[in-house]
């Protein structure tokens, strides 16, 4: 033993180390797993309330307005529209990707709620609500039961969406596109 | 609702924790740390090892510590014939209470023993120390049977 | 202060204990068993109750904040009165019952959930312990009840034999139980022949590991007169707790369960049924002696959480199964136990009776 750890010895005992790790076999919920074969044959999906008729993405198994279970399954546009967004500036730990990117709100035409993906081959600073984008898919044979096989969404040459019909969109997209 | 193929997947949760012990606690493990266990003595004249931060009765905060001896008694035990991985001795082990030679209130700790014959209630056992005690209650290492040879 | 509201339970439900619920989810677990509840009265959703409160404990799926992704199962837009205990959900029942007694609520909600099966449980719920003595030596709770087991086959206040007799009537009883995991007809011979598991335990002396839900809705009496549903009087509710030092235990009686089976007055009248939320067969012995239950009182008829438990719902599910049996009339008058931590150490009784 050193001299040191010998004098750091002698100081009293103020803390102790308390890692706990466990172990568990997580499974992804009937909803989810419905959602996650979808996507690994390239689809996103929703599924629709049967009692308010908003599509959920990715769905949980219900409707969390209404309290009812959903089932109808919707594939959704490829297509989507920017609801919010943030640019990130500080590196995250364990985060491969070099900022600054861009995490967005993002809902695909056809669904009622955002979920959150990645935003680039854009110009950060012109990202903006109501922006259209579109998925940029993995090649084929690399899709696996994961939300990364779309890489990134990337802006589309379409009109902006007024913010009143963010998450109104039917899934054939939008009227007011050129 | 059709049932889909089950996906899961093995994962870990990890909280790194690290926890302020106290001044009853720290020297409890700070003791330790030197190969030697202090207990508390309680309102009503009982010595509880490990020591408790506040009387189990009457809720005062205690601070008459008491040294004990490294041998005691088994009060309880049952045999892991099946360790887990989580467990700290990895070979069929047992649980056990024991009551330290000097203490009045029993503490919870793992017994060594070839098998689950060598053991009994009251059985007397003594502590065997970790090779490098850090102030941590696995600086015990683990108790074995009194008058047998590691 | 005025005078006190009664409570009535007017519905309850239990999924099936199964050893794993397979892909199920929280939300997927729950829905339903609060739609079951719903339909008995009528309701339409959470929106239609003044007040919900759930019991439940993510690190038994390891998915944190798992009991607010259960709030999905409920409909909460526009906003509800929701709550949550991290303890078996009939300790949300006792917080539910304040709300209703203190006039804040004239109906409630309760529901509790439990995906055990992704971890391994006693080694998760080895974590509940004592942070700086016990926790970090991973010391499991079947183990800890093992140690008491042997305190009281050391005292001779049970024999082995004593244990095999309560897990055979379990496993008896469990099979007019189509909820249960574990049902048959065995002998005590037969089970004393089987090896120990975690000496003096054997396998069968400890209750499965099981997923599932239960739900139960509660009301003032008036309004349960105004849903015209049949039901079953709360006439007493309590529970007690005991040091988290196992060593400064009387492991061999259970003081907590006697206090809060008088406060809750038990002994005002005869006992027709009891459910023991016992998760190992020995403490089925301590509870019944605790509570001082003798002939008359038929124990653990369900077959108890021997026969399947769902960690977080049993205690729920215990004064579910007596308000049902009650409504169909097999008794007038029971209790209901439920346990949260090591060896009992705190313990709730529900006091029912017939309306």
């Amino acid at each position: 033993m050193s001299e040191d750890n010998n004098a750091q010895a002698r100081e009293p005992v103020t803390g102790m180390d308390a890692p706990i790790y466990l172990q568990y076999q997580f499974t992804a919920g009937r909803a989810p797993s419905r959602f996650l074969h979808a996507l690994k044959q390239g689809r996103l999906t929703g599924q629709r309330c049967p009692g308010c008729s908003q599509v959920y993405i990715p769905p949980r198994g219900s409707c969390p307005a209404c309290g009812i279970a959903t089932d109808e399954e919707v594939t959704l546009s490829n297509k989507a529209t920017v609801q919010s967004f943030t640019i990130v500036y500080i590196p995250i730990p364990g985060n491969p990707i070099k900022p600054p990117y861009i995490v967005a709100n993002l809902v695909p035409d056809g669904a009622n709620i955002s979920f959150i993906h990645l935003l680039s081959d854009c110009v950060n600073e012109e990202v903006h609500i109501g922006q259209r984008v579109e998925a940029v898919w993995k090649p084929a044979q690399e899709w696996d039961y994961k939300m990364d096989n779309i890489l990134y969404y990337r802006p589309l040459e379409e009109p902006d969406v007024p913010v009143e019909l963010i998450g109104r969109l039917p899934v054939e997209g939008w009227e007011g596109q050129a | 609702m059709t049932d889909v193929d089950v996906l899961s997947e093995a994962f870990e949760l990890g909280f790194t924790y690290t926890r302020s012990t106290g001044p009853v606690m720290g020297r409890f493990l700070t003791a330790l740390r030197d190969k030697r266990i202090e207990g508390i003595r309680a309102s009503d004249g009982r010595v509880i090892v490990p020591p408790m931060e506040y009387d189990p009765e009457t809720a005062a905060a205690l601070d008459e510590f008491v040294e004990v001896g490294q041998e005691g008694e088994v009060m309880s035990w049952c045999w892991v014939s099946e360790p887990r991985r989580a467990h700290p001795l990895q070979q069929p082990f047992a649980w056990a209470m024991i009551k330290l030679d000097g203490a009045d209130v029993a503490m919870i700790h793992c017994i060594a023993a070839t098998d689950e014959a060598a053991l009994h209630t009251g059985a007397r056992v003594k502590v065997r120390w970790a090779d490098e005690p850090r102030g941590h209650i696995s600086d015990i290492a683990c108790f074995e049977l009194a008058g047998v040879a590691p | 202060m005025s005078a006190q509201r009664e409570i009535a339970i007017v519905a309850f439900h239990q999924s099936p204990c199964q050893a794993s619920a397979g892909a199920a989810n929280e939300v997927e677990l729950i829905m339903p068993e609060l739609r079951a509840v719903f339909d008995q009265v009528g309701l339409a959703n959470a929106q239609d109750v003044d007040f919900v409160c759930s019991g439940s404990c993510d690190y038994l799926q390891g998915a944190a904040f798992a009991f607010v992704a259960g709030v999905d199962a409920l409909g909460a837009v526009p906003p509800i009165r929701e709550s949550h205990v991290e303890m078996d959900a009939a300790w949300a029942l006792y917080e539910a019952v304040l709300k209703i007694r203190m006039g804040h609520a004239d109906s409630a909600l309760i529901y509790g959930f439990a995906k055990s099966s992704p971890g391994e449980l006693p080694i998760v719920l080895s974590q509940q312990l004592d942070p700086y003595y016990l926790a970090p030596l991973w010391v499991d709770t079947v183990s800890l009840a093992a140690l008491q087991a042997r305190l009281m086959l050391d005292a001779g206040l049970i024999t082995e034999g004593d244990m095999a007799e309560v897990v055979k009537r379990s496993r008896r009883n469990a099979m007019t139980n189509p909820l249960a995991q574990l049902a048959g007809e065995t002998s005590v011979a037969d089970l004393l022949a089987k090896p120990h598991y975690l000496s003096p335990l054997r396998r069968h002396d400890c209750c499965p590991v099981s997923d599932g839900a239960a739900a139960m809705i509660i009301a003032t009496v008036e309004q349960a007169k105004a849903w015209g549903m049949p039901y079953v009087r709360l006439s007493g509710i309590d529970h007690r707790i005991e040091s988290h030092n196992l060593c400064l235990r009387d492991l061999t009686d259970s003081v907590s369960t006697r206090k809060a089976a008088a406060a809750a007055g038990m002994n005002a009248g005869a006992v027709d049924v009891a459910e023991l939320y016992a998760p190992f067969s020995h403490q089925e012995i301590i509870l019944s002696r605790a509570l001082g239950l003798g002939e008359d009182t038929r124990v653990n008829p369900s077959g108890g959480v021997l026969a399947g438990n769902l960690m977080m719902a049993s205690g729920l599910s215990r004064i579910g199964e007596v308000f049902q049996r009650i409504v169909a009339g097999e008794a007038g008058r029971g209790v209901a136990h439920a346990t949260n931590g090591p060896c009992l150490q705190q313990n709730l009784v529900a006091v029912l009776e017939a309306a």
